[in-house]
Order: C-alpha cells, then structure tokens, then sequence
C-alpha cells in the first residue's frame, strides 16, 4: 500500500455533483481528482473529491460561487 | 429505399452518432459505479449529455436532465410521479397513446379525472379550453408540442401561461419535435419536458429522458441501483440519481451526445427551415391532385413539422403504404400512428391515414419520387 497521508475530501449526494465539481475544477485549475468515497466518511459506494488539506478554504467558496452541491467537507488520513 | 417515416425514427444517422456510439461500446465502463478511468469515462460523457441537453432545452439544471429509454418511460415517470389521489388532469386530443394511456390508466384506478381539449376538422386545438377546463383540482395539463399524426405545433407558450395563472403543472410530450423546433423551458413555461433520443435528435433508439424545471418534485417510478449510498433504504431524494436506478444506456447516450453535437454545428432552425421547404414541396405536389385529401393546415405562417398525412380516394391507408413500400421502394406509416384521439377528431377512423414524415437527409429527388407514386395511384382507380 501506499503511504497514508492528509486529505481534504469532498464529497457529494449525487454523481452529477461530482461530475459538476471536476468540470469546474478543471476549467479553473483546481488541484485534485475524484475518488471512491473512502469508508472514514460513509461506507458504500459513490465519488468524492480529493486535495491537499490547505485548499479547504479555497474549495469552499469555490463551491459557493459554482454553486455545487456537496455534502460533506473533512481532512482524513488516506492512502496514496 | 425512399425513406419518408422520419416522424417514427430517423432511419439515417449522422456519422459521428454510430462513431461515438462504437467508441463508447470498446472503451467505456459503468457511469457511476466506481473511479477508475473507464467509469470516470462514462460518468463525464453522461454528465456531458446531459449539459448540452440543458442547454438544448433552456433546462436550468444539467442535474435535472434524467435519461430514460425513450419519450414513453419519461412520460410514465412524469403522469405518475406527479399525480396524486383526487387530482384532476387536463390533456388533448391530439396525444400519442404515450400520454393517454398513463393517463387513462390513473383513471381507472380512480387515482384522477381527466378532460381533454378538443379540435377541429383539420387537427387545430381549441385554444381556449386549456383555460375553460381548469378546476380547483386541476394539478397537470399533460400536452403534446406536436401531432405525430397531422404535424399541428401547439403554441405551447400559450398553455404555458394559462398554467403559470392557475398554478398548474405543464408537462409537455416533445418527442416529435426536440431537434425539430427550438424549445425554451424557461421561456415556454414548461415544467416537465419529455423527449425522446431518436427521431429528431438524430441519436440511437433506447434514449430519451425528461427535464424538470428546480423545485419541480417527482416521485421514482422504479428503484434500486444508484451507485451512491447504497446503505439507505430508499432511494436518493436528489435528481437525477432519484429517478434513474439501474445502469443507464450510457453506450446510447454516448451516440446522443454526439447527436447535440451535430445538431448544434448545424442548427436547430437551419434543419427546421430544410424540412419545412422539403414537406412543402411534397405538400403542393399532391394537395390538388384528384382523389388526394390532406389533412391538417398547411397555410403560410402556420406553425407545423415536417409531416404531411393523406389518404386517396377511399383507399384502405394499409393499402396504399403497402403499394407505395413494395412498387415504388417507399416507406411511410399507415393506420392510427398510436393517436386515436386524433383519428376521431379527422374523422378517419376507419381509412387510417398514410403519414410521410421527411429529415435533414431527406433529398427533393426522393419526395419528388413521392409525389409522382402518390400521383400514378390516385389516377390508377
């Protein structure tokens, strides 16, 4: 396994949301890609977004402006 | 083969729809089942559809753009997600059996009551019994943008403000005209709009969907697989996920979103302009010949698609397409086109009708073919 390292993860109620959330971040040049949610957040299946920690601030007003819906926003320790 | 049954399926695809739709079937995963790069693949391509389709359709929301296989699984979800015990549903005469029979099915479960707007002779609804039809009860008016039988538009921004009034819902059937007619949601008063993949839109057959307006709430007509919180019990409450279980027909979407794409380099009302002209002249080469009766309105300005239905003399319309199908290599629609509604109101009931319906691919050779086999079977009584 990789090492396990911090993460800011977003994640969303819908896999449109996910969809909306890479669009956006790749048009502007966000950092990050999307991932199956990890089990810390909910178990089950779905995407979520992952970045470094110190974009937390960052992301959420660019949500806000993109108007994305997202559902939870946490730092974890993730593998890789 | 001469094909005129366009107001059916679009028999000819632009390219790049069977290219994608190839692509998608050797290289793409499961939308939504997963991140790795073949389910990624899918989910950007779906999500991608469904942008252009928001956009095609003035939608506000791509995530309000729901897929389903076709205008009639879109229109079921819409009458039965939306209607509830006690209501009471306006529609027209001049519905494919797509609405009226989930309509009359509540109906006789005694879910809803149920009036329907009438018309004249030559298919024209009576615009003012949108209004004089509205109950206190009245939750939906379920009407169609086009007769698939006559070709009649139904100025739909009109019944969009007698909803918008009386606080009615407005669900409207575009399958024969979504590519066809530009269509504003927004701008038309829409609240719920079906359409269908295939015929106009130029994509795959096994496509379709519904848009729905924000705020717009519609209970699932099926359940199950969601790819996402797959410990809750019910399904999730937000679109498109809530109305979409199962792995969507993302092989299909793939050709409809090249489709768009074709339909936006070429133009909506460009390839409006093309059938017009083309129905126009197969139009004025049999309204006058002997035996020939057209149905529906034909004079200038008045709005319609490429659709010109006609019987000869009394001919059976079974009849008439068969002969025109096996001497002449022509293929048309005869009989009840799913709207007997509509047949009732023509008065054609019993002949049925023979539809020829035209495309963006159609040529003037093949319907001047049309008109010359038209002709020689009128004049062969």
């Amino acid at each position: 396994m990789r090492q396990k390292k911090k993460a800011l993860v977003v994640t969303f109620s819908a896999t449109s949301d996910a969809m909306a959330m890479e669009r956006y971040c790749l048009a502007h040049e966000l950092p990050g890609r999307l991932i199956p949610i990890p089990r810390e957040i909910h178990a089950g299946c779905g995407l979520a977004w992952k970045t470094e920690p110190q974009e937390k601030e960052h992301f959420m007003s660019a949500l806000e402006d993109a108007g994305i819906r997202w559902e939870a926003m946490e730092v974890l320790e993730l593998w890789g | 083969m001469i094909y005129l049954d366009n107001a059916a399926t679009t028999r000819q695809k632009p390219r790049q729809v069977i290219d994608a739709v190839v692509n998608a079937m050797t290289t793409m995963g499961n939308a939504s089942r997963g991140a790795h790069g073949s389910s990624l693949q899918a989910a950007r391509a779906v999500y991608d559809t469904r942008c252009k389709l928001a956009k095609l359709f003035g939608c506000s929301r791509a995530d309000h753009v729901i897929f389903t296989s076709n205008s009639t699984e879109a229109l079921n979800i819409a009458i039965s997600g939306i209607c509830n015990t006690g209501d009471h549903v306006i529609s027209t005469v001049l519905e494919h059996n797509s609405v009226l029979r989930p309509l009359y099915r509540l109906e006789s479960e005694g879910v809803i009551s149920l009036s329907f707007v009438s018309a004249d002779k030559q298919g024209r609804p009576h615009m003012g019994e949108f209004e004089s039809l509205i109950q206190p009860n009245t939750r939906a008016i379920v009407c169609t943008h086009a007769s698939n039988l006559t070709g009649e538009i139904v100025d739909i921004a009109a019944v969009g403000a007698v909803a918008k009034k009386h606080g009615v819902l407005l669900i409207v059937d575009a399958s024969q005209t979504g590519g066809c007619v530009p269509i504003n949601m927004e701008a038309m008063g829409i609240d719920v709009l079906c359409f269908t993949g295939h015929k106009g839109l130029y994509g795959p057959q096994g496509t379709g969907g519904l848009c729905i307006r924000e705020g717009v709430q519609i209970r699932p007509f099926k359940v199950g697989g969601s790819g996402i919180h797959s410990y809750m019990k019910h399904q999730p409450e937000e679109y498109p996920t809530r109305l979409e279980a199962g792995t969507l027909n993302s092989h299909g979407v793939m050709g409809l979103s090249a489709a768009l794409d074709f339909l936006e380099e070429t133009g909506v009302e460009t390839i409006a302009r093309k059938e017009h002209e083309l129905m126009m002249r197969f139009y004025n080469g049999v309204v006058n010949l002997p035996g020939v009766t057209v149905y529906g309105d034909f004079s200038e300005g008045h709005q319609r698609t490429a659709v010109v239905t006609l019987n000869i003399h009394d001919y059976d319309s079974s009849a008439v397409s068969d002969e025109l199908s096996e001497c002449y290599d022509i293929a048309t629609r005869p009989g009840a086109h799913c709207a007997p509604l509509m047949h009732h109101a023509l008065g054609t009931v019993e002949q049925g009708a023979v539809r020829f319906s035209f495309s963006w691919f159609t040529t003037e050779d093949e319907v001047d073919a049309a008109i010359a086999a038209v002709k020689e079977i009128a004049e062969s009584e």
